[in-house]
C-alpha cells in the first residue's frame, strides 16, 4: 500500500475542512481558474473540435496500448535510455531505490509528479536516508509542511501567504531572521535561491511525464516554473516515473493534447515550458543527463481497460474537473483522503485502492455534471461515479439506513395505488402540522437535511388526489 | 391537416405531486393555454433515486412502469429538468444492456420534454399573459442546463411577464447542493454548498427566486428560511402561469 | 514471468487480443510512420505578426532587427536599457560566434551555464506563431542550460524560421534528425518562468529566467 489513506473518514475530513477558516480563505482564491479556462476556450474557435480529437487519439491509443508500449520501449532503448516496468507501487519504489543504491545517490530533486505521490516515493527515499527535494514551488511549500498536495496542478492552493512566510522562517534558519518576507516576491526569491543550490547538487532528477511519445521514445513535461527542466538537465541521471496510459502515438498527437491541456488547467494557451526529453545526452551535447531511465507503472491501469471505467484512462491530469466542482471548492483536496481529489479522484481512487477504501468519493457528488462539461477529454465522470455506486449496491456497501430508505421508497413507488393512498395521507398530515410556518426546522429521519436548512412543508393533498377529484377520473 | 390538440401526458414528478401540487396545476394551465390536451396517467416515480444510488433493478422496474403509463401520449412533459433528463437521457442508458427494452426506451425518450423548453422549442410559445410585480433572479438547475440545454428559454418567457424584472444570479450555473439523496447523505457538505448559493442569491437583492426544479427550490428555500431571509421562492411555472396566490415555498399561511 | 511480460499480458487480456493480430499491428505502424495531423487552429496562419502578438501576450519582450550583424548592438542595448550587467553567455552556434561582438563592450562567455550567469543568448530552432513560442534544441550550439539558469534569456529567431504551428516544427525536426529521432532536449518556451503558487499571485522568475527577450531577425 502506498500513501496514507483517509478516504473512509471522508465525512469527518469534510467537517474539519468546512471548519477551517484558513483553508476556506485559500480556496476562495482558487475560484479564478474557472473564468480563466472559459476565456481560453472562448478565444480559440477550434477548442471543441480539439476536445473531440484529443478524446479520439486517447481512445485509439488505449485500444492498441500493448503495441504502443512496445514501440515506445524500442525507441527509448534506441535513444540510449532504459525502460523499467513496475507492476505496482512497491515494485516501482524498489526499482528506484536500486537505481539510487547503484549510483550512491544521496540527493534527489523532483519535478511535480502525481505518480511519485501515488507510489509514496519520498517516504521510501527518506527511509533510506536519501534526501528528496520537491522543486515545484507549491510542492516545496507543502513538503516543508509535511502535507500532501491538495490539487493536482496547484498543490499548495490551500496554503496562505502567511503560512508560507511562517514556514520559510521556521525552516530556512541559515538566513537572517530580520529579513523582510511580507511580499510574495521575496518569498519566491528565497525559494529560488535555496532550490537553485539543490538543483545544482542533485545526484538524480526525477520527473513525471504528461505524455510519453511512442514515435520517438520521448517524455514530455509541462511546467510554468522551469523546475522540471532544471531537475532533469543538471544531475547525471534523469528518471521519469509515469503510468502506462501516458503513452500517445506521435508528436503530432501530443500537439493536439497539449492544446487542450494548459487551457483546461490554468487558462493559458501554452504553459511556459513544454519540454521533450529523449534519452541521455548525445556525444555532441555539452549538458544534459548522462543516463535516462523511465519507470513505467501499471498499478491498476491495465485492469481498467475493457471495463466500464476504461474512459478514465483518457485523463490528462489537467485539474479542470476539480476547479469546477462545488464539492471540491467547498472542502479542498485533502478531504478526499488520498492522492487524487475532485471528480477525477472520485472515479480513479476506487480503481486503484479498491471500492471498500475509496467508495465514499463517488457517493459525494450531486451529479451536477459541470466536471464532464469542462473535461478536455470528454470523460463521462458522473456516469462512472454511478457505476461505482452500482458496484457498491451489489456488494451492500452503502449504509444500511440509506439502502433501507431507498428500498421503502421503491416498494411504494412500484405500487401506484398504495403510493397514491399513502402519499396523500402522509402529505395531508404533514401539511397540517406545518401549516403555520410552512416549514420544519427538524423532522424525524431528516437530520442530514435539517442540520443546515429548514424543510418546506407540503401543501396538503397530493396533485394526483386533487386532479382525480377535479376531473372525476384519473386520466 | 390534423388540427386536433397534442395529447400531452403530464409527468408531474413525485416532489411536485407530494410537496407542491400548485406547480402541477400551473403546468397544466400553461400547457392548456398553449393548446394541448393534458392527461395525467397514474404515476409514481421516474426511478432516479434508485438509479443514482446504483439500484438498477428498481430503477428499471420504475422505468417500465412509467413508460407503460404514458404510452398513449404524444408527449410526456415534466416541470423538472432533473426528471425530464432521467426520462429523455437516462432511460435509454438504463436499458443499454437489453436491446429490445432499449429500443422501447429510445422511442419513449424521444417524446419526453421539460416543461418550459417544451413550450418554447416545441410549441413555439414566445410570451405569456401573466403579470408579477417583483424583482426575480433565476437559478439554472444542473440537469436541465447540462443534460437538456435549458438556459435561454425560461429567461425569454420571464421577460414577457408584466411587472417582472429579472436580475442575473452570479454563478447561476453552479450547483445548489441538492443532488437528490446527496442532500440527506452528505448534509453538512450539501449545507455548505447551498449556503454559498444563498449568499449569491441575497447579493442580487431580488425579492424572488425562481428555478425549474422543485428539489433545488426546496433546498434553497430551506436554507434561506434558516437564515431568516425574506426571499420568496417559487417554481418558474407558477409565475409564468400567473398562479402565485399560494404561499411561496417554505412559507406559511 | 518478468514484470514487462506480465503487464503486457494483462493489457492484452483486458483488450481481448493476443498482440499478433495483423490489422492492429498495421494500424499502429501506419500511425507511427504517417503521423497524421489533427485539428490545427487557424490562428497560426497570422504568421510573424501573430507570433509577435502572442509572444508579448506571454510576457516576453520582443524587438526586430533587419540583419544578424545587428544582434550584438541589440543585445548591448537591451541590457543597458534594463540596467543589466554587460555580460552574456552563448553557445557554439556559428551564427552567433561569428558576429562582431568586439564592437560592443559586452563581456562574452561560451558554453553551458553553471548557474553563475546573469544573461544567456541562444538561437531558436523555430518560432511558433500560434502561441508566440520558441523551439530550442539541445547541443553544443545552444546548450540547454542557457535556457534555464541565467536570470535573463535572450533568443534570436529568424523570420523565416517562424512557422504557424507546433506540427510544422515537428516536420522540421524529422527532416533534421530523421524519422523517429529527436534531440536530447527540445524546449518549447512561451514567455519567462512564472509561478502562481503563493495565493494565486503571478510572479516571474520562479526557477527559470525572469525575463525572456526575443530578437526577431530578417527584413
Amino acid at each position: 500500500m502506498t500513501v496514507h489513506v483517509t478516504t473512509p473518514r471522508f465525512k469527518l475530513n469534510v467537517h474539519e475542512a468546512l471548519g477551517d477558516p484558513r483553508l476556506q480563505r485559500a480556496m476562495s482564491h482558487a475560484g479564478n481558474l474557472v473564468p480563466r479556462r472559459a476565456s481560453a476556450a472562448e478565444r480559440l474557435p477550434e477548442f471543441e473540435a480539439l476536445r473531440d480529437s484529443a478524446r479520439d487519439i486517447k481512445n485509439h491509443t488505449l485500444a492498441h496500448l500493448d503495441l504502443y508500449l512496445e514501440a515506445y520501449e524500442k525507441r527509448v532503448t534506441e535513444a540510449g535510455g532504459h525502460v523499467h516496468w513496475a507492476r505496482d507501487a512497491e515494485e516501482a519504489r524498489q526499482i528506484f531505490l536500486k537505481l539510487c543504491a547503484e549510483r550512491g545517490a544521496k540527493r534527489v530533486t523532483k519535478g511535480k509528479s502525481m505518480i511519485s505521490e501515488e507510489i509514496g516515493l519520498n517516504e521510501a527515499l527518506e527511509a533510506q536516508g536519501i534526501e528528496a527535494i520537491e522543486t515545484d514551488l507549491g510542492e516545496y511549500i507543502i513538503q516543508l509542511r509535511h502535507e500532501a498536495p491538495s490539487h493536482i496542478i496547484a498543490p499548495a492552493i490551500h496554503v496562505t501567504r502567511d503560512d508560507v512566510e511562517a514556514d520559510f522562517r521556521k525552516f530556512h534558519t541559515h538566513l537572517p531572521a530580520d529579513r523582510d518576507l511580507t511580499k510574495p516576491e521575496t518569498l519566491l526569491a528565497e525559494a529560488r535561491e535555496i532550490l537553485r543550490q539543490k538543483f545544482l547538487s542533485a545526484d538524480i532528477g526525477v520527473t513525471g511525464a504528461n505524455f510519453l511519445i511512442a514515435e520517438t521514445g520521448t517524455s514530455i513535461i509541462v511546467t510554468n516554473e522551469g523546475n522540471g527542466d532544471l531537475t532533469q538537465i543538471l544531475p547525471k541521471v534523469h528518471v521519469v516515473v509515469a503510468s502506462l496510459e501516458k503513452i500517445v502515438p506521435t508528436l503530432d498527437d501530443a500537439a493536439q493534447l497539449l492544446r487542450v491541456l494548459a487551457r483546461s488547467a490554468t487558462g493559458q494557451d501554452m504553459s511556459v515550458y513544454t519540454t521533450l526529453s529523449t534519452g541521455p545526452r548525445r556525444p555532441q551535447d555539452p549538458d544534459g543527463p548522462q543516463e535516462y531511465h523511465v519507470i513505467l507503472l501499471d498499478n491498476g491501469r491495465s485492469s481498467m481497460l475493457g471495463t466500464e471505467f476504461a474512459d478514465m484512462l483518457r485523463c490528462i491530469r489537467c485539474g479542470a474537473c476539480m476547479n469546477h466542482c462545488p464539492v471540491y471548492q467547498a472542502v479542498g483536496g485533502h478531504a478526499y483522503g488520498w492522492v487524487y481529489p475532485g471528480p477525477m479522484g472520485a472515479v480513479l481512487t476506487p480503481s486503484l485502492i479498491g471500492v471498500k477504501e475509496g467508495g465514499q468519493l463517488p457517493n459525494a457528488s450531486t451529479f451536477c455534471g459541470r466536471c464532464e462539461s469542462v473535461c478536455p477529454m470528454r470523460i463521462p465522470l458522473p456516469k462512472m461515479m454511478r457505476h461505482w455506486r452500482e458496484r457498491e449496491f451489489e456488494r451492500h456497501l452503502e449504509p444500511a439506513a440509506v439502502r433501507y430508505g431507498l428500498g421503502i421508497w421503491a416498494f411504494f413507488a412500484r405500487r401506484p395505488a398504495l403510493y397514491r393512498f399513502a402519499a396523500n395521507l402522509g402529505m395531508r398530515a404533514m401539511a397540517l402540522v406545518g401549516r403555520k410556518k410552512g416549514r420544519f426546522a427538524w423532522a424525524p429521519l431528516a437530520s442530514g437535511w435539517t442540520q443546515a436548512r429548514d424543510l418546506p412543508a407540503p401543501q396538503g393533498a397530493t396533485f394526483q388526489a386533487q386532479w382525480r377529484a377535479r376531473s372525476g377520473a384519473l386520466r | 391537416m390534423d388540427k386536433s390538440p397534442l395529447r400531452v401526458g403530464l409527468f408531474v414528478t413525485c416532489l411536485v405531486d407530494l410537496m407542491r401540487p400548485s406547480v402541477g396545476f400551473a403546468a397544466v394551465k400553461l400547457l392548456e393555454d398553449a393548446g394541448c390536451k393534458v392527461f395525467v396517467p397514474e404515476q409514481t416515480c421516474c426511478g432516479q433515486p434508485a438509479y443514482n444510488s446504483g439500484d438498477r433493478a428498481n430503477a428499471k422496474a420504475l422505468a417500465r412502469q412509467t413508460m407503460a403509463a404514458f404510452k398513449d401520449c404524444d408527449w410526456v412533459v415534466a416541470p423538472s429538468g432533473s426528471c425530464a433528463g432521467m426520462l429523455a437521457k437516462h432511460y435509454p442508458e438504463l436499458f443499454a444492456d437489453e436491446p429490445d427494452a432499449a429500443r422501447e426506451a429510445n422511442v419513449f425518450a424521444a417524446k419526453c420534454r421539460e416543461l418550459v423548453s417544451f413550450l418554447t422549442d416545441t410549441l413555439g410559445v414566445t410570451s405569456v399573459a401573466s403579470s408579477y410585480e417583483g424583482v426575480a433572479t433565476y437559478h439554472d438547475s444542473c440537469s436541465g442546463l447540462r443534460e437538456l440545454g435549458i438556459h435561454d428559454q425560461p429567461r425569454k418567457l420571464l421577460g414577457t411577464v408584466k411587472g417582472l424584472s429579472l436580475v442575473e444570479l452570479t454563478d447561476a450555473d453552479v450547483c445548489c447542493g441538492f443532488g437528490g439523496t446527496f442532500a440527506a447523505k452528505y448534509g453538512e457538505l450539501s449545507g455548505a454548498i447551498v449556503t454559498k448559493k444563498c449568499a449569491n442569491i441575497v447579493s442580487t437583492e431580488a425579492d424572488t427566486l425562481l428555478a425549474g426544479d422543485l428539489g433545488c427550490l426546496m433546498n434553497m428555500a430551506g436554507r434561506l428560511a434558516r437564515e431568516g431571509r425574506k426571499v420568496k421562492v417559487r417554481h418558474v411555472a407558477e409565475v409564468l402561469a400567473g398562479m402565485t396566490d399560494d404561499p411561496p415555498i417554505g412559507q406559511g399561511q | 514471468m518478468s514484470a514487462r511480460d506480465e503487464i503486457l499480458a494483462g493489457v492484452r487480456r483486458a483488450l481481448h487480443v493476443s498482440g499478433a493480430e495483423t490489422p492492429r499491428q498495421a494500424a499502429v505502424a501506419d500511425r507511427l510512420t504517417s503521423s497524421p495531423r489533427g485539428v490545427i487552429p487557424a490562428r497560426g496562419q497570422g504568421g510573424v505578426e501573430t507570433f509577435k502578438q502572442e509572444a508579448v501576450r506571454a510576457a516576453a519582450s520582443l524587438s526586430e532587427i533587419a540583419a544578424l550583424e545587428q544582434v550584438p548592438a541589440e543585445i548591448a542595448r537591451y541590457l543597458r536599457d534594463n540596467n543589466l550587467p554587460a555580460t552574456v553567455r552563448l553557445g557554439a552556434d556559428p551564427r552567433l560566434t561569428a558576429l562582431p561582438w568586439g564592437e560592443t563592450t559586452l563581456e562574452i562567455g561560451h558554453g553551458p551555464s553553471d548557474g553563475s550567469d546573469l544573461n544567456g543568448l541562444s538561437v531558436a530552432f523555430a518560432g511558433i506563431a500560434e502561441t508566440g513560442t520558441l523551439a530550442l534544441v539541445s547541443g553544443a550550439d545552444n546548450p540547454t542550460t542557457l535556457n534555464f539558469l541565467p536570470d535573463n534569456h535572450m533568443v534570436v529567431v529568424f523570420r523565416q524560421d517562424v512557422v504557424g504551428d507546433m506540427e510544422r516544427v515537428f516536420s522540421r525536426l524529422r527532416a533534421v534528425y530523421g524519422a523517429g529521432q529527436a534531440p536530447r532536449t527540445l524546449n518549447f518556451v512561451t514567455g519567462p518562468s512564472r509561478s502562481a503558487d503563493i495565493e494565486q499571485t503571478l510572479l516571474f522568475g520562479a526557477h527559470g529566467p525572469r525575463r525572456l527577450h526575443i530578437v526577431l531577425v530578417g527584413g
